[in-house]
């Protein structure tokens, strides 16, 4: 089995489980896989960016937020709003700060664009989280979750956990195939020139500054509509969502997962909700339990010490201990040569 | 009127970095058919002429025409898409993709359709059929599926040189294209370079004296950031001026 298939394998079975998986789950089961796949979203959203293109968002949390946020306040006060608006219109609004926040941030490069992400993102912080727009510290509540409904019939209500994780699942499928197909396009050949060498991109004809935009705007929709599932899901949101801590989350998730690949943002999201819900569990560590950070950023110090290219690596990283093979990598290059030389990469 | 074969021309361009002048108004006509080599020692401003001619960076004072248009104004991509190639001092090629991917991106400047992701890349026949045509120009054809990265480090020039071609330039400039090459490597590049001056206008920086004698039609010789003189090889060859300023009586 070439490498490249066990890679589709590996994705197909990864969704077949989490398919068959409400058939044997309990309702706690339920939401904590739906918490992650929405995660699982986020971090394709980041990936796009930092793994995909080499621009180091510090930012994320606020398409996430804003979409979440949208999702509540273009909701009417007490009706279902429909499903085919609000998903589009949550959308579209972290899209639209997304423009704005890389048409200004790009402008700017290495350090000083972590930090003006940064800044942006902190910057829709406050607006939420300081004005009554966005009900101060606190949040607001969706009242009623949208429907899927035509004529009379609801084809799905959103006020279901079932119905939510399935089209929660439908969403990150969606998401996953679609930016396959992008990174192996002439788009998202440019942005891993983009990524790999700036400077011959433009020499050759490439403006990259449009399709570093282009990215950041579609990394923004993806972002947003992870918000507007979580909101949805939740049914509550707060400003939590669009501070610095949830930024570094799932810039954690990715790296973890492993840069440059869409199932390292897959693999990081699981590893990350649950390594966090395993230390948080006072079964396991009593009383310690309330210092589960810790506990976290040990593991996670210690896994990028010993992982170096992300839990995706581990099997090529034991053939090489089985086999002693050290395929030989070029400075600056992300994954092991043989996989980025080929086209596609799930 | 001018010839109607100079593609590139630069009127008087002066590149001043606060009080250093590293381009002090430089003039040179770059003519289809023929290879113009631009000497002179570390610091010169060869290199920063070429970044001046390229677009990528601004100069403070001049004028450059491609193909008989001002293009003072434009950005590199765009003097790119409008036929002007570079290639690198140091390498500057994708490390992480292999051979054809390097040229196959490069190709794909002039057929970028960003809109088309559903298209699989490696079905873009036009920017494949350029590549795979500007490697075997280069010589490459045997290493396409290598990684760019682990070629030795002639391979990577001749790269260099593929991924300028992958994109049909009209003028190229080619940044020290022999640095660091054996002999027989740079035999086969200056065999490349009379083969492609035919339909190209070159420009040539090289510190390589007996490489630039053997090939160059036309020789600018830069003395801080100033010309020095213009003329044939064996002009400059024999001018005093430059032997005292720098030849060494070669």
């Amino acid at each position: 089995m070439t490498a490249g298939r066990s890679r589709v394998a590996f994705v197909a079975f990864a969704f077949g489980a989490l398919a068959l998986y409400p058939l044997v789950a309990e309702d706690y089961g339920m939401d904590l896989v739906t918490k992650i796949m929405i995660y699982a979203l986020f971090a394709l959203s980041l990936e796009l960016l930092v793994g995909s293109t080499g621009l180091v968002c510090f930012g994320q949390a606020a398409f996430f937020g804003i979409g979440a946020y949208a999702a509540v306040l273009l909701s009417p006060k007490y009706d279902a709003a429909p499903l085919l608006w609000l998903m589009p219109a949550s959308m579209g609004v972290a899209a639209a700060y997304a423009l704005f926040m890389g048409a200004l941030s790009l402008r700017t490069r290495g350090v000083y664009f972590i930090m003006v992400t940064l800044a942006f993102a902190q910057m829709a912080f406050y607006v939420i989280h300081d004005t009554p727009l966005g009900g101060g510290t606190d949040g607001i509540y969706l009242t009623a979750k949208p429907v899927l409904a035509i004529g009379g019939a609801t084809l799905l209500d959103l006020d279901n956990s079932r119905v939510i994780y399935g089209f929660t699942l439908a969403c990150l499928v969606a998401v996953f195939g679609g930016l396959a197909l992008l990174l192996r396009s002439r788009f998202g050949r440019a942005l891993a020139g983009i990524r790999v060498n700036e400077q011959r991109m433009r020499a050759t004809g490439f403006s990259t500054y449009p399709y570093k935009l282009a990215a950041f705007v579609v990394s923004g929709a993806i972002g947003g509509l992870a918000g507007f599932l979580f909101a949805v899901k939740d049914g509550f949101v707060n400003p939590e969502m669009l501070g610095w801590h949830q930024s570094g989350a799932v810039l954690i998730m990715i790296i973890l997962g492993g840069l440059g690949h869409l199932r390292g943002a897959l693999i990081g999201a699981f590893a990350f909700v649950l390594l966090q819900e395993l230390f948080m569990s006072e079964a396991v560590f009593g009383a310690f339990a309330r210092h589960w950070h810790l506990g976290l950023g040990l593991t996670i110090i210690a896994s990028v010490a010993l992982l170096p290219r992300g839990l995706v690596g581990i099997p090529a990283q034991v053939r090489e201990r089985l086999f002693g093979r050290r395929v030989g990598r070029p400075f600056g290059a992300r994954g092991s040569p043989g996989t980025e030389a080929r086209n596609g990469r799930l | 009127m001018d010839g109607s074969d100079v593609l590139l021309r630069a009127h008087a361009v002066t590149r001043r970095w606060g009080g250093l002048v590293a381009v002090d108004r430089v003039s040179l006509a770059l003519e289809r058919g023929t290879v113009h080599a631009v000497i002179g020692t570390n610091g010169a401003g060869k290199s920063t002429l070429i970044n001046i001619l390229s677009g990528e960076i601004a100069p403070s004072d001049g004028r450059v025409e491609l193909l008989g248009q001002d293009v003072t104004g434009w950005s590199q991509p765009r003097r790119a898409r409008a036929g002007l190639g570079r290639s690198y001092q140091r390498n500057t090629i994708y490390p992480s993709f292999s051979v054809l991917e390097n040229c196959r991106l490069a190709a794909q400047a002039r057929h970028q359709k960003p809109w088309q992701w559903w298209t699989d890349a490696k079905r873009c026949e036009a920017s494949v059929a350029a590549a795979h045509a500007a490697a075997q120009r280069a010589g490459l054809d045997d290493l396409l599926d290598r990684v760019a990265g682990l070629l030795s480090h002639g391979q990577k020039r001749q790269l260099e040189i593929a991924m300028c071609l992958a994109t049909a330039p009209k003028v190229l400039l080619l940044d020290e294209p022999l640095a660091g090459m054996g002999a027989e490597e740079t035999d086969r590049m200056l065999a490349l370079l009379a083969d492609l001056k035919a339909a190209h206008a070159i420009l040539l920086v090289e510190h390589d004296m007996d490489a630039v004698f053997r090939v160059a039609d036309r020789i600018t010789v830069m003395v801080n950031g100033a010309v020095l003189a213009s003329d044939s090889p064996e002009a400059v060859r024999s001018s005093p001026e430059v032997q005292a300023a720098y030849l060494g009586g070669h």
